[in-house]
């Protein structure tokens, strides 16, 4: 029976026609045809058996071959490593004009510039091996650092360091500054040989952070295609879509790196990445998932569990109803229970954030905002009825489709919000028409996106807030926190900013600017034979303290 | 169409009933709330709590498969009330009418056919923007062309018919020759088209979920189940699998019975 059944569904298989093909085609096909079509199909369900068959038998050869292989350690130390990464970097790989957080990563290694970060969150002098402030706050002063050298064996001089920082600070085009944080810079000279003074118009202390920026060669201007700078790797070549390769640098000023070859291998497809990391020919890749780091368990990785640096949350349009009441922001920030968020997207992992601001800034960050909103449905229901909605209210929560966890957490606060009586949807769209319609247009209600720091300061996450920032697209507008905020982008003293940066966050939480969630949790995969990661609070990765055991 | 001793009809009709039975039964009852979320029961294997076990949020498999078939029948249904709606009429009259206007409407089809109906599809929803009610439109217009076209085909074959000729000495009007004596005799042959029609809806609607333009989360639907899965597929493969079977299932049942309707010409 059970045969004469397989025997017609093959039969009907190989007489369906194809994708909105039509029925009368078939009573004119020869009889050749039919036996060609059956053939055909005849070949494909055994190729599909033996492809059941092998890979019911992959896991076993494979468990062998590890086994053979780990007491094997006589074999040489490499010198090279192979880094797995989801996504090209930007076209071009001019420092001053990369947009990607992925560009950034990667040139990391390669451009320094006066100072740099280190893992710490602090900055470390870099092309200049001194520096000092004013004490009014507006003029830098650097000493260059001895005998340091361009990747192309030039030595780096006070006059590349002013060619940089006015590049950067638009001086050579229309004023429009490269980096905006430059619009600032008034001028900058070379006192002397070794000495640069950078003036700003303003007081701002934090400014320091940004001259981060690479500092690269006046006489050079193939930086698109063959960046040079003095960093502890140097550009070797690039396949678009393919790989990028470096080398390390033997003239650099610091300490040079163990590893000598560096390749990133672009993996865009995650299928393709995990069989890369399966086979165990990428050393090296960030951004994995709980799940997949479940996958790869005994496959000779070590995994380094860090924080991606984001703050998400459901960010709120505080200028449409209902959520321009502050009673309601409270009580929907009493309906979200960050831990079942965080126990859904990565089994618990990951830092629950009460603010703007991410526990990499140990400096602003304040962990105990986390807990100011405590999850009670029943609280966050009788709020809701004080607020003149005891029936709740229907929402939409915009969510960019490119973003599995945003979406995941977005479906976890839907349920959230249903037992207080909201009904919340979700529309996904396009990553470039959020940018268009949810954060520039700000016409949305809700959105579940991460909100990340471009340089290592409080102000980078906190200045969208206040009420006339171009990049406030919640429309947040309190004038306590813009008073605050004036105050606090011209302290002189930094102790002094550091509380001022913590009553603003104190403000978001306590308005309930937005449902905070979490700083996302970060997996990173490394062979088990190299040690030296450290996390950075910045989205890089620091090559040049990696080493074989 | 006598089901006695056709097996491709009595399998289709049982695999069929059966599918649908539990999409009906799935808008009034589930056994777990779709989108309720058991955060402490994640990756559940098959248990009696829930019976295919339980995705990455800890839901219930079985309840979303039920409730995806649902969405999805759904709209494969609506897409072919348009799609076979507008294109009968249109098949209709330029079948029956022939001249410039059949020229006109049958070569507008062959410009939509041109193209790959998903990527076409794809077009529309991103003007349209996602969700499934703008899915159910892009589909069923999409499919107006090839319902019209096999609507059209029959027409033309069946008025050269003698029978045709004579009710037309006999004097019966155009409407009373189109309804009575020639559509009859094409419903065979439209049926058949018909549930292709509706695998190929199936197909479509899932394709476009799991490219995440049709039904959206926390909803499910077939190929929304199928995208979901995908990250799984190693540590939870019955996900997927549910997902899959209940696709597979769909698409036999509607295959053995257009492969059972037996076309008059061919007796």
């Amino acid at each position: 029976m059970f045969a004469f059944f397989i025997g017609r569904v093959y039969h009907v298989l190989t007489r369906v026609p194809p994708y909105g093909g039509c029925e009368v085609q078939y009573e004119g096909e020869s009889s050749k045809m039919k036996h060609a079509r059956r053939t055909i199909v005849v070949l494909l369900c055994v190729t599909m058996l033996l492809l059941m068959v092998a890979g019911c038998n992959r896991n076993e050869p494979q468990e062998s071959q590890t086994q053979t292989e780990s007491p094997d350690t006589t074999e040489p130390v490499r010198d090279d490593i192979v880094i797995g990464i989801a996504q090209d970097i930007d076209v071009s790989l001019d420092p001053h004009l990369m947009t990607s957080a992925a560009s950034r990563a990667v040139l990391f290694n390669v451009f320094e510039g006066l100072v740099k970060p280190t893992p710490e969150g602090f900055l470390a002098p870099a092309v200049a091996s001194s520096f000092e402030i004013s004490e009014s706050g507006d003029t830098f002063t650097f000493t260059l650092r001895d005998n340091i050298l361009f990747h192309n064996g030039e030595p780096v001089t006070a006059q590349d360091v002013v060619y940089s920082i006015s590049r950067v600070s638009g001086f050579y085009n229309d004023g429009t500054a490269l980096i905006p944080a430059f619009s600032i810079v008034e001028s900058v000279t070379a006192e002397d040989e070794n000495t640069i003074v950078i003036k700003t118009t303003v007081p701002n202390i934090e400014f320091l952070s940004f001259l981060t920026a690479a500092i690269i060669p006046e006489n050079y201007d193939a930086q698109e295609t063959a960046p040079v700078g003095t960093g502890p790797y140097m550009y070797v070549s690039r396949s678009p879509q393919e790989n990028l390769i470096f080398e390390k640098f033997d003239d650099y000023w610091g300490d040079v790196p163990s590893i000598t070859h560096v390749t990133y291998r672009i993996l865009d497809n995650t299928e393709a990445l995990m069989m890369a990391l399966r086979s165990g020919t990428v050393d090296f890749c960030s951004h994995l998932m709980s799940s997949q780091m479940a996958e790869l368990q005994g496959l000779g990785y070590n995994f380094e569990i860090g924080t991606m640096n984001l703050v998400q949350a459901v960010y709120l349009n505080n200028a449409v109803a209902p959520f321009d009441n502050v009673e309601v922001r409270r009580a929907l920030a009493h309906a979200i229970n960050r831990s079942e968020i965080m126990d859904v997207l990565a089994d618990g992992l990951g830092v629950p954030v009460g603010s703007s601001m991410y526990p990499a800034f140990s400096k602003y960050f304040t962990a105990e905002l986390a807990d100011y909103y405590d999850y009670d449905p029943q609280k966050a229901k009788s709020l809701l009825s004080e607020a003149g909605y005891p029936d709740g209210f229907t929402m939409e929560i915009v969510v960019p489709s490119n973003h599995g966890p945003h979406i995941d957490t977005a479906t976890v606060v839907v349920e959230q919000l249903r037992e207080i009586g909201v009904t919340a949807t979700i529309r996904l769209v396009e990553w470039s028409t959020w940018i268009d319609d949810t954060y520039r247009g700000r016409n949305f209600e809700a959105t579940v996106v991460g909100v990340d720091a471009s340089a290592m300061t409080a102000r980078a996450m906190l200045e969208r807030f206040s009420s006339t920032n171009g990049s406030n697209f919640i429309n947040f507008s309190n004038a306590e926190y813009d008073e605050v905020f004036a105050a606090a982008i011209s302290a002189t003293n930094d102790e002094d900013q550091v509380l001022l940066y913590k009553e603003l966050e104190l403000i978001l939480t306590q308005q309930a600017a937005n449902l905070y969630i979490q700083d996302l949790c970060d997996i990173i995969a490394i062979n088990e034979d190299i040690s030296g990661f450290e996390f950075y609070p910045l989205f890089v990765e620091d090559l040049a303290r990696l080493y074989y055991k | 169409m006598i089901i006695k001793k056709n097996h491709y009809l009595f399998f289709g009709f049982i695999i069929t009933a059966l599918v649908l039975s539990i999409a009906i039964i799935g808008f009034f009852w589930t056994p777990n709330n779709p989108n309720a979320i058991d955060s402490s029961n994640r990756f559940a294997s098959p248990s009696t709590k829930y019976p295919l076990g339980t995705d990455n949020f800890g839901r219930c498999i079985l309840s979303r498969v039920v409730e995806g078939i649902g969405a999805t029948v759904l709209v494969a249904v609506f897409t072919l009330i348009i799609g076979f709606g507008v294109g009968l009429i249109i098949g209709t009259l330029t079948g029956y009418y022939g001249g410039w206007v059949d020229e006109l409407l049958m070569r507008s089809g062959d410009v939509v056919m041109a193209f790959p109906s998903i990527l076409l599809a794809l077009v529309f929803i991103s003007i349209t923007g996602t969700g499934r009610y703008n899915v159910i439109i892009a589909l069923g217009v999409l499919f107006i062309p090839s319902f019209a076209r096999v609507v059209r085909g029959e027409f033309v074959r069946i008025r050269e018919l003698d029978f045709v000729h004579s009710a037309k000495i006999m004097g019966a009007g155009p409407l009373r020759i189109m309804l009575v004596h020639i559509l009859p005799n094409a419903i065979p042959v439209l049926l058949r088209f018909l549930a292709i029609g509706f695998n190929n809806a199936v197909l479509a609607e899932a394709s476009m979920s799991y490219l995440g333009l049709g039904v959206q989360p926390p909803d499910s639907s077939l190929g929304r189940l199928l995208s979901d899965s995908q990250p799984f597929l190693f540590t939870a493969p019955w996900y997927a699998l549910s997902a899959g079977v209940a696709i597979v299932l769909l698409i036999l049942g509607f295959s053995l019975i257009s492969e059972g309707i037996v076309l008059p010409r061919s007796e």
